[in-house]
């Protein structure tokens, strides 16, 4: 619990004694003992390929990590559902938050019902080591808390025009990792990959950026082998 | 008492679970019985009159003695008929004992998982608030999450949305202040006014397969 604080305020008459926690403790209740799962958020424009992506991830790490997913649609349950289809993942792996229309809210400004769901999967099936976070497919501004997630992805697609990586915008220039996805489709909309990876390191300095053909590659090899990584080193860091 | 205190509890974007519900107001747009500002003024004292009553009465009585707090939850219960509305309730507690735990140090709670008013009390009570003060937040609460939604669900001015809250605002500190003279009666002696379409709109709403809000 949080350590006793001697009152940093004045009260007035009448007022009930009361207290804070201790400002510079981590404001959420332990998840589990033992290390919790890592989190990576993923987020993007609407039809860039965040479902697709989870699956792929799912097929990619599914047997090798213990894996959950929550997922955050503007108003049905259409990702999970997509996912359980897909058979990537068995439901009870699966968590569906409502967003009440607003999905960046729910990632960004109040948490809480994706912190319910992280816990509830970790309380249902035991510790875990990766929880994916797929944001609903929101605009060019949407990130995610850092009270939710440890690293964020975002993901772009070839078919949304090569100038997305130019415009900028939270998602693209502060992602941990930026995914441009669909690049089988480059010669058929007239994008220039070359342009996009250019304007990318512009904006995004030395944060990495990958190209993806979902289509292509089933398993998100490029993002599969960051995520591996992110675990690895953060296991042989609460090993330490 | 600290008034800006009140103000937080109160305010919208406390991070508390709230912005994913419309206070049973989607299905009754679907339905089409609130079209307009005019019908949203009927649905809003509808709600403060029922819900609204009944959330400040258990919110001021958590406040007031956070160690009846197993006791009101099983009144909220027998108050709440719609299985749905009873998730949502006790989700929308759970998110706000979630932002209290880092706000104040709040007194345990038999529950992980209590109903919203409850949780509201008990963070109250734990803020240094008072019973009525809960009441008022509570109350305020039951109207503003569906105000918010019906700006959202019918594209409604968001000033004429706020002019109605204006206008609203003696009506919510009246049902407060009757819900708070009341803390300490017996559980089943407090407010159980209810509202069976709203039961009945929130059942239906939770067997839809598209919808905008969690309740």
């Amino acid at each position: 619990m949080h350590p006793e604080l001697p009152h940093q305020h004045e009260h007035g008459p009448g007022e009930a004694p009361h207290t804070h926690p201790e400002p510079g403790v981590d404001p959420h209740e332990p998840l589990h003992t033992g290390a919790r799962a890592l989190r990576v958020g993923i987020g993007g424009p609407v039809g860039s390929g965040k479902t697709a992506l989870v699956a792929a991830l799912c097929r990619a790490l599914g047997e090798e990590l213990r894996l959950a997913v929550v997922t955050n649609d503007i108003y049905t349950t259409e990702d999970a559902d997509f996912l359980l289809r897909n058979g990537v993942l068995p439901a009870e792996r699966i968590r569906a938050v409502e967003t009440g229309c607003c999905p960046h809210t729910a990632i960004r400004d109040d948490i809480s019902a994706n912190l319910d769901a992280v816990e509830d999967l970790e309380a249902a099936l035991g510790p875990l080591d990766l929880v994916l976070v797929e944001s609903g497919g929101d605009n060019l501004t949407a990130t995610f808390s850092k009270g939710l997630i440890d690293r964020q992805i975002f993901v772009v697609d070839v078919a949304g025009g090569d100038k997305v990586p130019r415009k900028g915008g939270p998602g693209v220039t502060t992602a941990d990792l930026l995914v441009i996805n669909k690049t089988d489709l480059a010669p058929l909309v007239g994008a220039d990959l070359s342009v996009m990876d250019r304007d990318a390191r512009a904006r995004r300095h030395d944060l990495p950026t990958v190209f993806l053909s979902l289509a292509e590659d089933r398993r998100a090899t490029p993002v599969a082998d960051w995520i591996r990584a992110l675990v690895a080193t953060r296991t042989a860091v609460a090993g330490a | 008492m600290s008034l800006a205190t009140l103000v937080l509890l109160a305010d919208g974007r406390l991070p508390s679970g709230g912005h994913a519900h419309s206070g049973g107001l989607e299905p009754q747009i679907a339905a089409g019985r609130v079209r307009d500002i005019r019908e949203l003024d009927g649905f809003l004292r509808g709600r403060l009159a029922t819900g609204g009553l009944v959330s400040a009465a258990f919110a001021a009585a958590a406040c007031g003695d956070v160690g009846r707090a197993a006791e009101l939850d099983a009144g909220l219960d027998a108050r709440t008929p719609s299985p749905a509305l009873r998730r949502a309730s006790r989700a929308q507690g759970r998110a706000l004992l979630r932002a209290g735990r880092a706000m104040w140090r709040l007194a345990s709670l038999p529950s992980r998982e209590p109903h919203q008013p409850v949780a509201l009390g008990a963070l109250a009570s734990a803020a240094g608030l008072t019973p009525v003060e809960a009441a008022v937040a509570a109350a305020h609460g039951t109207i503003s999450g569906s105000a918010g939604a019906a700006v959202r669900l019918l594209g409604l001015d968001p000033y004429a949305v706020h002019a109605l809250l204006a206008r609203l605002a003696p009506e919510c500190d009246r049902i407060a202040a009757l819900a708070a003279r009341r803390h300490g009666d017996p559980v089943d002696d407090l407010p159980a006014a209810g509202a069976p379409l709203l039961d009945i709109g929130a059942e239906h709403h939770a067997t839809w397969e598209v919808r905008l809000f969690a309740s």
